[in-house]
């Protein structure tokens, strides 16, 4: 089954094309990422398929609805989450509040104004955190972690949402490369034991060959070629724009 | 727990002002009404600034049409005092829900210029509405029966409706949805990709604040008996926000501290001189400047240092 389709996407700013006429397919159950050099569209891709940004011609398909016009908040809410380049998350509250409060609105807990929150979740916040290592942090303020914690946690406020899809855009930039290695172990584990599709977005080659079922590359706002690892390894376009440089 | 602190004061402050009418001077009971009354206006304006991080420049503009409505509802046609209250305070919950959906399509500067705008309409309407306003001379003459006609017992009826709609606010503070308007406040990209509707979780911290502005409102028109057309203009507006700032807006009781200290400080500096004025304003800055977190951050800092207590508030 086809989890998400982008047909025709163009997204224009001020004359400049950072997505050209995009299309792609993301079957269910399938790791696809997206790769390409600095500006080459990734996250303006994600934000258009996310619904942060609308595009100026093409339809977004999420699990066989039309996303045209949705609103961030109600494409969350048919089963896609996402993180972001640059870290995303509630600095100033604690780390446990961070995945309270999204545990809550995926209650849809927000529309109740006498329920107290103090003591809402207790054991879910800390399952997720568990997930992504930060049990013991939990009291932490979430500004305060080391930069790559901060990533893990925007995975487990994302995950609070229970999404079908994920969308990851760069979940280990800024990170060391043992940290790296940690993460994305870390990724593939929740991916495969949640039965989630990733969507994602990696500077790292290691990593996206190592779990990617299916790669797009991605080269001033077109894709420019699409397949499993070893197609898109050898394709002679890739290999001379892209890869040819690392 | 800076929570229960928080009770713990308002306990106290709750029992002292029970026992005030038995032993204070009519003119400390009247005092405390009217702090009571911008304690509680101050408190609903907070669900906005503090809670959802939405600077309100027009909040007076519920104040006064509550009590306009009260007023009218009471005087002009004459219903019981209850039935008077409820209506007018659901005429103010319409209000906001009105003059809301249109500001909070808007987010900083420009969402407090609008309510500004609006509250400068409510301003022109009280103003210029004659037959239901009194016009320039204001509202005058509120009916206010007979039970309620003297201070005292006038006094312990406004202790009661502000500590129930403390108590509300309160929990709606401490709820789930309070939580998501700091949500909101904190971060809002991130709160719309939980799958919070920003736009509508804002309209409802909006009416919220409104409608209890309104209760405020009706309590002022049986306090003063009377409306005039400067309470929706923009100075009080500002005079609201800076009860505010000065009590602290990241603490529920921050500004009902901050109203108790404006108000005390303008009487008592006004017996001195008549440019108190400018007495308050120096003093502002010296708090803003000395305690950004306001009154409640000061004395939090305090009693941090003296009791080491842990700090877990918003
Ligand atoms: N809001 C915007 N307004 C104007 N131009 C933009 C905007 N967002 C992105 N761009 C431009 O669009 C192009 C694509 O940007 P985008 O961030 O999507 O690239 P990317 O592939 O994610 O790059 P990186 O690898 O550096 O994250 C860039 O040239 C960028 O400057
Ligand atoms: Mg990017």
């Amino acid at each position: 089954m086809t989890m998400l389709e982008v047909e025709n996407a163009t997204k224009i700013f001020g004359g400049f094309t950072a997505v050209n006429k995009v299309n792609l397919t993301v079957a269910e159950g399938e790791t696809h990422a997206i790769i390409g050099p600095n500006g080459a569209g990734k996250t303006t891709l994600f934000n258009v398929v996310s619904g942060l940004i609308s595009p100026e011609t093409g339809s977004v398909t999420f699990r066989g609805k039309k996303l045209n016009k949705m609103m961030p908040h109600d494409i969350v809410n048919v089963g896609m989450a996402r993180s972001f380049q640059r870290v995303n998350i509630f600095p100033r509250k604690t780390v446990f509040e961070n995945v309270q409060v999204a545990l809550l609105v995926h209650a849809r807990l927000h529309f109740n104004p006498f329920r107290q929150a103090a003591k809402l979740f207790r054991r879910e916040g800390m399952e997720l955190l568990a997930l992504v290592n930060l049990e013991d942090e939990a009291d932490r303020r979430a500004g305060d972690l080391a930069y790559g914690r901060q990533k893990q946690l925007e995975l487990a406020v994302a995950l609070a949402a229970n999404p079908k899809l994920l969308l990851l855009d760069e979940p280990t930039a800024g990170m060391s490369i043992s940290e790296t290695k940690a993460s994305i172990a870390l990724i593939n584990d929740i991916v495969e034991k949640r039965n989630l599709t990733l969507l994602f977005t990696e500077h790292d080659m290691n990593v996206v060959f190592e779990i990617a079922d299916r790669i797009s590359v991605l080269h001033h706002g077109e894709i420019i070629a699409t397949g499993i690892p070893d197609e898109v390894r050898n394709n002679e376009e890739v290999k001379r724009i892209y890869l040819g440089k690392e | 727990m800076t929570n229960r602190f928080q009770i713990y004061v308002l306990l106290v402050a709750f029992a002292l002002l029970l026992i005030l009418p038995f032993i204070g001077s009519r003119y400390s009971v009247e005092l405390a009404t009217q702090i009571l009354i911008f304690g509680l206006l101050a408190t609903s304006l907070n669900i906005l600034v503090g809670y959802l991080g939405a600077a309100s420049f027009g909040h007076a503009a519920f104040f006064a049409i509550g009590g306009y409505a009260c007023a009218y509802f009471l005087t002009t046609l004459g219903w019981p005092l209850v039935v008077s209250m409820i209506g007018a305070v659901l005429l103010t919950a319409l209000a906001s829900l009105v003059i809301g959906f249109f500001c909070v399509r808007l987010n900083e500067i420009y969402f407090s210029m609008l309510t500004l705008a609006f509250s400068m309409l409510v301003w022109a309407v009280a103003l210029k509405w004659k037959p239901v306003t009194g016009g320039d001379d204001g509202f005058v003459g509120v009916a206010v029966p007979e039970y309620l006609s003297n201070y005292f017992t006038f006094f312990l009826f406004t202790l009661g409706v502000v500590t129930i709609s403390m108590i509300v606010l309160m929990i709606i503070g401490n709820s789930t949805m309070g939580r998501v308007f700091i949500a909101i406040r904190e971060n809002q990209t991130r709160a719309s990709f939980l799958g919070v509707n920003v736009r509508r979780m804002r309209l409802i911290a909006f009416v919220i604040a409104g409608t209890f502005a309104g209760i405020a409102g009706t309590l002022l028109a049986l306090y003063v008996r009377g409306m005039y057309p400067e309470t929706a203009f923009w100075s009080q507006s500002g005079h609201i926000l800076i009860m505010v700032l000065l009590g602290g807006m990241h603490a529920f009781i921050g500004p009902f501290l901050g109203a108790s200290a404006l108000t005390l400080l303008e009487v008592t500096i006004g017996q001195y001189t008549e440019y108190w004025q400018v007495f308050v304003g120096v003093i502002l800055v010296i708090v803003v400047l000395a305690a950004p977190e306001g009154i409640f951050g000061l004395v939090r800092s305090v009693t941090k240092r003296l009791g080491g207590q842990k700090d877990d508030d918003a």
